[in-house]
């Protein structure tokens, strides 16, 4: 009977803090662009991933000959967990590497990524659940850490 | 019953915390991306601009909060109590140092009809001939920076649960200074002209067509081909530059994570855009990066390969941008004309 009361209260809390969740993770760092950018690589490699690549979605657009602000997407995991991702659900695919879209507004800069919960319903395997959550909150962990230096 | 009153103590301490919000805090966990740390604005309304503070009431506010404005970008935040979003609306009203303004909730009546012909004449150039405000989301790739908001939307059924009559008319007869929104009064409007302007915004609350929100689409495309993953991956190749985007990127999934040349050969992700596309999504959103440039990931797997992506119409209801919507609805079109075709 303890048990399952202690059992239903720990329900009730990871419920609400899981209902309280925004789709899309933002927030706003004052420092410039290249600052930002600096930060959230260092936090990304700090938080023991891999950061494969930068796209330059500004430098392609200027070729394309359209006027942009600086728009880069960084892109990151871990490759074990990727694979056991992709092995066991293919569709998750589509969300992987995990990435980070960095742009600058004025002196200032946004990040914005994905919140890896609603992958869930891309896999609708349970198992995966605790890796979406750890993603969700290393991905918010790193963004604070960035919203944080000055 | 010791265990019992140990539990209670343990739940206590975080919902004495809960009880208690900081109204800084929440505000910078769930607002100052959107609206700056200190309120100055930039994707969100500069909350601490002088003449926006003097004229909207603590309901406003709250109410804004809590209803959001749907498709307009700004979430409503429902799962938060009563008690957390009034801490907000303190935090919010403590960069003023002005009283909040109170207005009575009493309908002001007025000749909507000719509020509609005075709407046309003075208000229709920035909130737009439906008065669904400006375009954009207020980043820099939607507007000039020299201006500090887009129109709102007036049509919004958020707004226009949280404006009163009352708070319609003050803005209306005294403008906000800072923004491009000019005082009627000093335009020489009189109080009727203007209570009939407040009587036609009101009337378009019957005819508000917010976009109800269907979560239920499938997060991902797939289609499967029976061909080879030489032969999928160059009719993909194919049928993208057959609907005008070009390739910019053929990789393995596995690139940069494992040793060079030891990567899984079945896993391989092509980029292609259409730049004049992507720029134009941009504009409207700039949060698209999380699903743009265009990519398409190939999996080998039993002799039959998947091609898999994100459904950019089901990736739009995440942002609560109702313009975005429609640019996303034509993108899944393009994307499963562009499978289907890979995968005859």
């Amino acid at each position: 009977m303890k048990n399952f009361f202690v059992s239903i209260v720990l329900l009730c809390i990871a419920g609400s803090s899981f209902a309280s969740e925004q789709d899309v993770l933002m927030v706003r760092s004052t420092m410039p662009f290249p600052e930002a950018m600096s930060s959230l690589q260092n936090s990304i490699i700090e938080h023991k991933y891999t950061l494969s690549r930068v796209q330059r979605i500004d430098v392609g657009l200027e070729k394309a000959g359209f006027k942009t602000s600086r728009y880069r997407i960084v892109f990151f995991g871990k490759h074990d967990e990727m694979k056991l991702l992709t092995d066991s659900a293919p569709q998750i695919a589509a969300f992987l590497p995990l990435k980070l879209v960095i742009f600058s507004e004025g002196d200032e800069t946004m990040i914005v990524a994905l919140n890896p919960l609603h992958y869930d319903s891309a896999t609708n395997k349970p198992e995966h659940t605790l890796l979406l959550k750890r993603w969700h909150n290393d991905i918010k962990s790193i963004m604070e850490d960035v919203r944080k230096e000055e | 019953m010791k265990n019992f009153s140990t539990l209670l103590l343990i739940l206590l301490v975080p919902l004495t915390a809960y009880s208690a919000p900081q109204g800084k805090q929440l505000y910078q966990q769930n607002c100052a991306a959107c609206h700056g740390d200190m309120g100055k604005g930039g994707v969100g309304v500069p909350l601490a601009l002088a003449s926006f503070l003097d004229s909207v009431s603590d309901r406003y506010l709250f109410t804004t909060i809590r209803e959001g404005r749907p498709g307009r970008v700004m979430p409503s935040f429902q799962d938060m109590s009563d008690v957390q979003v009034e801490a907000i609306v303190r935090y919010i009203r403590s960069w003023s140092k002005n009283k909040a303004p109170v207005y009575p909730l009493q309908p002001i009546k007025g000749n909507s009809a000719n509020g509609k012909k005075l709407y046309a004449q003075h208000c229709a150039s920035c909130h737009g001939a439906d008065a669904k405000g400006g375009s954009g989301t207020g980043v820099t790739f939607s507007r000039p920076r020299d201006l500090p908001i887009i129109a709102p939307s007036l049509a919004n059924s958020g707004f226009l649960a949280a404006a009163s009559d009352a708070m319609i008319k003050h803005t209306l007869i005294n403008g906000r200074e800072g923004t491009p929104m000019n005082s009627f009064s000093r335009q020489g409007m009189s109080d009727s002209q203007v209570n009939d302007i407040v009587a036609y915004i009101r009337s378009l609350q019957h005819t508000t067509t917010d976009q109800k929100t269907d979560k239920s689409e499938p997060a991902y495309i797939k289609y499967e081909s029976s061909e080879s993953m030489k032969s999928t991956l160059a009719a993909l190749k194919n049928a993208a530059i057959g609907a005008n985007f070009r390739i910019i990127r053929e990789q393995l999934f596995e690139q940069g994570y494992v040793e060079k040349g030891k990567e899984d050969s079945k896993k391989i992700i092509l980029y292609f855009c259409n730049f004049s596309m992507l720029n134009k999504a941009l504009a409207i959103d700039p949060r698209v990066g999380l699903f743009l440039p265009c990519r398409v990931t190939l999996i080998e797997k039993d002799g039959k390969v998947s091609m898999i992506t994100v459904n950019p119409s089901a990736m739009s209801k995440k942002f609560n941008n109702a313009e975005l919507d429609k640019i996303c609805a034509e993108m899944t079109g393009m994307y499963r004309d562009i499978l289907e075709e890979a995968a005859l």
